[in-house]
């Protein structure tokens, strides 16, 4: 008795939670990264080869050559620190959205076929899964991007080909308990095709978890992107990436901590939200999985 | 007169299978031992056209997978089920108008519909797979008809599962059903979820469209209560075989077995306590 009247106000209040400021703080922080990604180019201009030397390895807030002020800090080739955390911006969401599109369509379409048709279609892709799992996913992903030409779509490839398989394992789970369910028992009495029944019956409801693990994943591909950056295959020079900016530093880190420190915040700051964002999300759904 | 649908000799076993593969839904039951647990072991059934056949048996008895067998959800390890002479496998090779003929309701009528689908979407889903079933004119007017058929408002057409109660899922699931024109419906524990009320308004709307629709119905129940209401015939099932099967009357008022008798004292308990 006491159980149930105590459950639904503390349910209350972690709902009360998730609508507070908190929760809402990563929703803010993103949105500004995404805001940045599509305008700041607009706002600042920065040529990556550009390099004037009389400005290198300026602290933050010192007045360049040119009389205006670089926030941030330059370079050792005297490029503006903020200019490259915009621009860097741009590039890792890009590619971040790029990866988990590719690799949420690649993974649910071969979890939902895997889960709903089991017997030894399923055995075999879950056998390799298991063994692509076995890999560790950065070393793929170096030598994919290590034979091929430095270019975005490289790193979207080499990033996917590991990242698939958390969205296959996840949605091929969700599938073999929905297959169970009675409305798949009658839309297969009733003769609907397969195909259909994977798409009307199975897929929406994978939705839910796919896009708490998509956040989840975009995160794991923005820091991914960044090393490979940072080790010199991920995007050719002529790009601007938070992880080849970080690398630049390194070098400078007891003259001109700025070069990799700020980028670093900002990769971090991202990262960490999105995170959080992921985590909410899951329990969001994780909640409503036991509804249906 | 000839049969619509014959049984013979069913076999079916859940787990221990040669590839290892245990079939269909299994149950937790199913599982056990490495030899395999045989769910239905040598049943034969036939049901006359328009004739309704009660299935009656504990939990575990076997008589959900004979239906499962019947609809082609489960593969039988041996025996055939055949309808009108033309056998019936997997229900994803049978062919159109047998797909059509042979139609299901199930136990939970709320997770029988899918909950992201309207009652309209789903009625039309039966119709696009089967445009042989489908009204020519008017569909949305169709539509009413088969909700009227079942004794539901037009206005239900745009409300998902989640927004009807237990009995309307259930008349929406035998609408589905009825929408591709069956010869032979297949209740399993059809009414066994709904509270009595709504489980004597179900009987009587089977009952109706039966007649109505020319239907045979096998109807797999484990409650002997409601078996006198619908069935012509009744066949008990224990721990996987028939062990009496006759008409009605016949086995509820004078069953010759003795597990038949105790299923009805334990029925007629239950009757004298409510």
């Amino acid at each position: 008795m006491s159980g149930a009247a105590v459950l639904p106000r503390r349910a209350a209040a972690a709902r009360r939670w998730h609508r507070g400021v908190p929760a809402r703080v990563p929703y803010v922080v993103i949105a500004l990264y995404a805001l940045m990604a599509v305008l700041g180019p607009l706002v600042i201009d920065y040529d990556p080869v550009h390099t004037p030397l009389q400005d290198r390895l300026l602290a933050p807030g010192a007045r360049i050559a040119s009389g205006e002020i670089a926030w941030l800090g330059t370079d050792a080739l005297g490029r503006d620190i903020l200019a490259q955390i915009v621009y860097g911006a741009r590039t890792s969401l890009t590619i971040g959205l790029a990866t988990v599109l590719v690799a949420s369509l690649v993974g649910v379409t071969i979890g939902v076929v895997s889960g709903y048709a089991r017997g030894r279609l399923d055995a075999v892709l879950a056998r390799i899964i298991d063994i692509l799992q076995a890999f560790p996913a950065i070393l793929l992903a170096i030598v994919i991007a290590g034979v091929f030409a430095r270019s975005v779509p490289v790193v979207v490839l080499a990033l996917s080909v590991t990242a698939w398989i958390s969205f296959a394992r996840v949605t091929r789970g969700v599938a073999l308990s929905l297959r169970e369910r009675a409305w798949v028992d009658a839309a297969r009495v009733m003769g609907v095709p397969v195909r259909s029944i994977m798409v009307r019956h199975v897929l929406p409801f994978t939705v839910g978890p796919v896009v708490a693990l998509a956040t989840l994943e975009f995160a794991l591909v923005v820091l991914a992107e960044a090393g490979l950056s940072f080790l010199g295959i991920g995007l050719p020079s002529t790009a601007v990436s938070w992880g080849q900016t970080i690398a630049n530093g390194q070098q400078y880190l007891e003259t001109a901590w700025w070069i990799s420190t700020l980028p670093g915040i900002a990769l971090s700051l991202l990262i960490i939200n999105i995170g959080i964002l992921g985590d909410q999300l899951t329990a969001r759904y994780g909640q409503r999985r036991g509804r249906i | 007169m000839s049969d619509l649908l014959v049984v013979s000799d069913l076999r079916v076993t859940f787990g221990g299978r040669p590839n290892g593969r245990a079939g269909g839904r299994t149950k937790s039951w199913a599982r056990r031992g490495r030899t395999g647990l045989v769910a239905v072991d040598g049943v034969s059934l036939r049901v006359a056209p328009e004739e309704t056949l009660a299935v009656v048996g504990e939990s575990g008895s076997g008589k959900t997978t004979v239906a499962r067998c019947v609809v082609g959800l489960q593969r039988p390890d041996s025996g055939s089920v055949t309808f009108e002479g033309r056998p019936l496998g997997p229900v994803g090779r049978r062919p159109p108008e047998l797909q059509r003929a042979v139609q299901m309701v199930f136990q939970d009528p709320r997770s029988s519909l899918n909950p992201r689908m309207t009652v309209a979407e789903l009625i039309g889903e039966a119709w696009r797979t089967h445009p042989a079933a489908a009204p020519a004119g008017d569909r949305p007017a169709a539509l009413r008809r088969v909700l009227a058929d079942v004794g539901l408002d037009g206005d239900v057409a745009a409300r998902r599962a989640g927004d009807l109660s237990g009995g309307q899922c259930q008349r929406v699931s035998i609408a589905r059903a009825l929408a591709v024109g069956p010869r032979l419906l297949v209740c399993d524990e059809a009414v066994s979820a709904l509270d009595v009320s709504v489980q004597a308004q179900i009987l009587r709307l089977l009952v109706d469209l039966r007649s109505s629709h020319r239907l045979a119905l096998l109807f797999i129940t484990h409650d002997l209560g409601v078996v006198h209401q619908i069935a012509d015939r009744v066949a008990v099932m224990r721990g996987g075989a028939l062990v009496e099967e006759g008409p009605a009357g016949q086995v509820l008022g004078a069953p010759r077995h003795e597990y038949t008798r105790t299923l009805l004292d334990a029925a007629l308990d239950l009757g004298a306590e409510a």
